[in-house]
């Protein structure tokens, strides 16, 4: 225990030297909402069920928070840690591989939900913004896609065998979700043909259900989505232990 | 120090280890003992195999064959009880970016059972006032004594040293030795691996002369450099070409030859430098510089394997 709390607590420390993992952990979704806010504002729309552009589309850029950290940063600080034999260093002292996962996998998560708490924070104090549904559901809701994106992440890094290979496979499929899955500009404005393709992406399982949730509609409409991240946890938990190496 | 069987507790035992990576053949066959309270080197050149024989006693890497004892435990099975017990510097480890020294010791000291006080650890080390300073800022001299404190922050029986002084300057080198000798003062058994013959003959108490993954000899320094037979050399500078058949005939000369204006004299016996002096003289060979030069790890090595180690 004294192993995972003084790892754990030492990562967190090294996550917050890192200014680039700080910028789009943290900040890079506060920004921009309040840039994105600036321009759309949150006048009622019928595109979005007479709903503001902020109020619909704030909860989802929770999704943005979790794609970067899960598809980008863990495979690439696991990946750099690997090359560099700061892991092998590790594997000659009784530190378990399970107790380090964990603790890696704690601060991301931590680091995530602090990210989504200040977004939630400029959209709340800067624009009036209020959660329809509960806090505690909506924060569920983004540990549920969380853990699934995080659990990616680690494949990613199992799978890739040096850092910029990280950076590919984690950036290809970023990108593409990051436009078409509503984290950034909602589904509704897309063409339906691109909407159907859209709704098949994981990370658009996440905006789906943190939205929901955020405007109070039940957990169990939102079962498809919820299933899916879910299960998406489980397969990449299992695939990335079994992937998993220290050098 | 008496290494005898049976005197000295073993710490290690390796019998027949055998490692291959595809067709390439790592370790083959080869066997030794470390007993307590000794440095014990490895010598070769880079690709001889230590590497993967000292990665093996330390559990990072499986055998294809062969038996290993560390500290009475089996690496491969007992992994993380071994760990515990052994101090290991990595030829290639790193710490995590951006991490500072003390952070790191206070960190590894936590994955231990048993530590030491890290604090009097860099102290001892001369590193006291480092343990706010950031890794990567250090030199390459810093930063190696940071991985031997990591390597003892648990106190260990037995330390891994793998090419210690690989890529540092020579005073950085030779501090480094001292340090090595420090922690065996502190008790510890050390093993470590170079292919610095010099840094093997001054801090080790055996060596193992390790060539294509073969241990070829296996003794103290002293006793592989007598096995080969004791020829000292005379080394001078001269002018010209002068005539060495005089020399060749003073008892206990073996050999004479000259490359560019530097002869080379190989004796063997007692009192010879003295003959040489005077029959050089005798015969008006002009001499400068000279020195006589005694055998070394580097020249058993020569001759055991046919090869030069030199980087």
């Amino acid at each position: 225990m004294r192993a995972l709390s003084k790892l754990t607590l030492l990562l967190a420390k090294l996550y917050m030297r890192d200014p680039i993992a700080v910028f789009f952990t943290l900040l890079f979704a506060p920004l921009l909402v309040v840039l994105l806010g600036l321009v759309f504002g949150n006048d009622p729309d019928p595109i979005f069920g007479g709903r503001g552009y902020l109020e619909t589309n704030l909860p989802a850029y929770a999704a943005i928070v979790i794609g970067i950290v899960g598809l980008l940063i863990v495979p690439i600080n696991t990946v750099s840690r690997r090359k560099t034999g700061a892991l092998r260093r590790f594997r000659v002292t009784p530190l378990r591989p399970l107790t380090y996962i964990a603790a890696d996998a704690l601060v991301y998560f931590v680091m995530g939900v602090l990210g989504i708490v200040l977004l939630f924070l400029v959209g709340t104090v800067g624009f009036g913004i209020q959660p329809q549904g509960s806090i505690g559901e909506v924060f569920l809701a983004a540990s549920v896609g969380a853990f699934a994106f995080l659990a990616v992440g680690y494949v990613l890094a199992g799978i890739a065998p040096t850092v910029q290979v990280a950076q590919v496979i984690g950036n290809v499929p970023l990108f593409p979700m990051l436009i078409f899955s509503g984290a950034t500009a909602p589904l509704e404005v897309m063409p339906e043909r691109v909407q159907s393709v859209a709704r098949l992406f994981p990370l658009t399982q996440v905006v789906t259900l943190m939205r929901g949730i955020w405007l109070g509609e039940v957990w169990s409409s939102h079962l498809t989505e919820t299933v899916i991240l879910v299960g998406l946890c489980l397969v990449g938990v299992a695939v990335a232990s079994w992937l998993f190496r220290w050098e | 120090m008496q290494f005898e069987k049976g005197v000295v507790p073993k710490m290690i035992t390796a019998n027949e280890l055998r490692k291959s990576y595809g067709d390439t053949v790592a370790v083959d066959g080869a066997s030794f003992e470390v007993f307590e309270g000794e440095i014990f080197g490895m010598v070769g050149p880079n690709g001889a195999g230590k590497t993967t024989i000292i990665e093996c006693l330390e559990g990072l890497r499986l055998p294809d064959s062969g038996r290993i004892r560390v500290l009475g435990l089996d690496p491969s099975k007992d992994r993380y009880e071994l760990c515990e017990r052994i101090g290991v510097q990595l030829q290639s480890a790193a710490l995590p970016e951006r991490i500072k020294v003390g952070e790191a010791l206070e960190l590894f000291a936590s994955f231990y059972r048993r530590s030491v006080d890290w604090r009097l650890l860099l102290e001892r080390m001369g590193m006291g006032e480092k343990s706010g300073a950031f890794v990567s800022e250090l030199s390459g001299g810093q930063r190696q004594r940071v991985f031997i404190a990591l390597a003892l922050v648990n106190d260990p029986d037995l330390v891994f040293m793998d090419e210690l002084t690989t890529g540092l300057d020579p005073q950085s080198r030779r501090s480094m030795w001292d340090m090595v000798r420090d922690v065996r003062e502190r008790g510890k058994t050390v093993v470590l691996t170079t292919h610095f013959m010099e840094e093997a003959e001054r801090l080790c108490d055996r060596v193992a002369v390790v060539d294509q993954g073969r241990v070829v000899a296996l003794d103290t320094v002293g006793n592989l450099i007598s096995s080969l037979g004791a020829e000292n050399r005379v080394v001078f500078s001269v002018d010209g070409r002068p005539d060495l058949a005089g020399i060749t005939a003073v008892p206990g000369v073996v050999r004479a030859e000259q490359i560019g204006d530097r002869v080379i004299i190989s004796v063997r016996g007692s009192g010879i430098i003295g003959r040489v002096t005077t029959a050089l003289e005798e015969d008006g060979v002009g001499f400068r510089d000279l020195r006589v030069e005694k055998p070394t790890l580097e020249d058993v090595f020569l001759s055991l394997t046919g090869k030069e180690i030199r980087e």
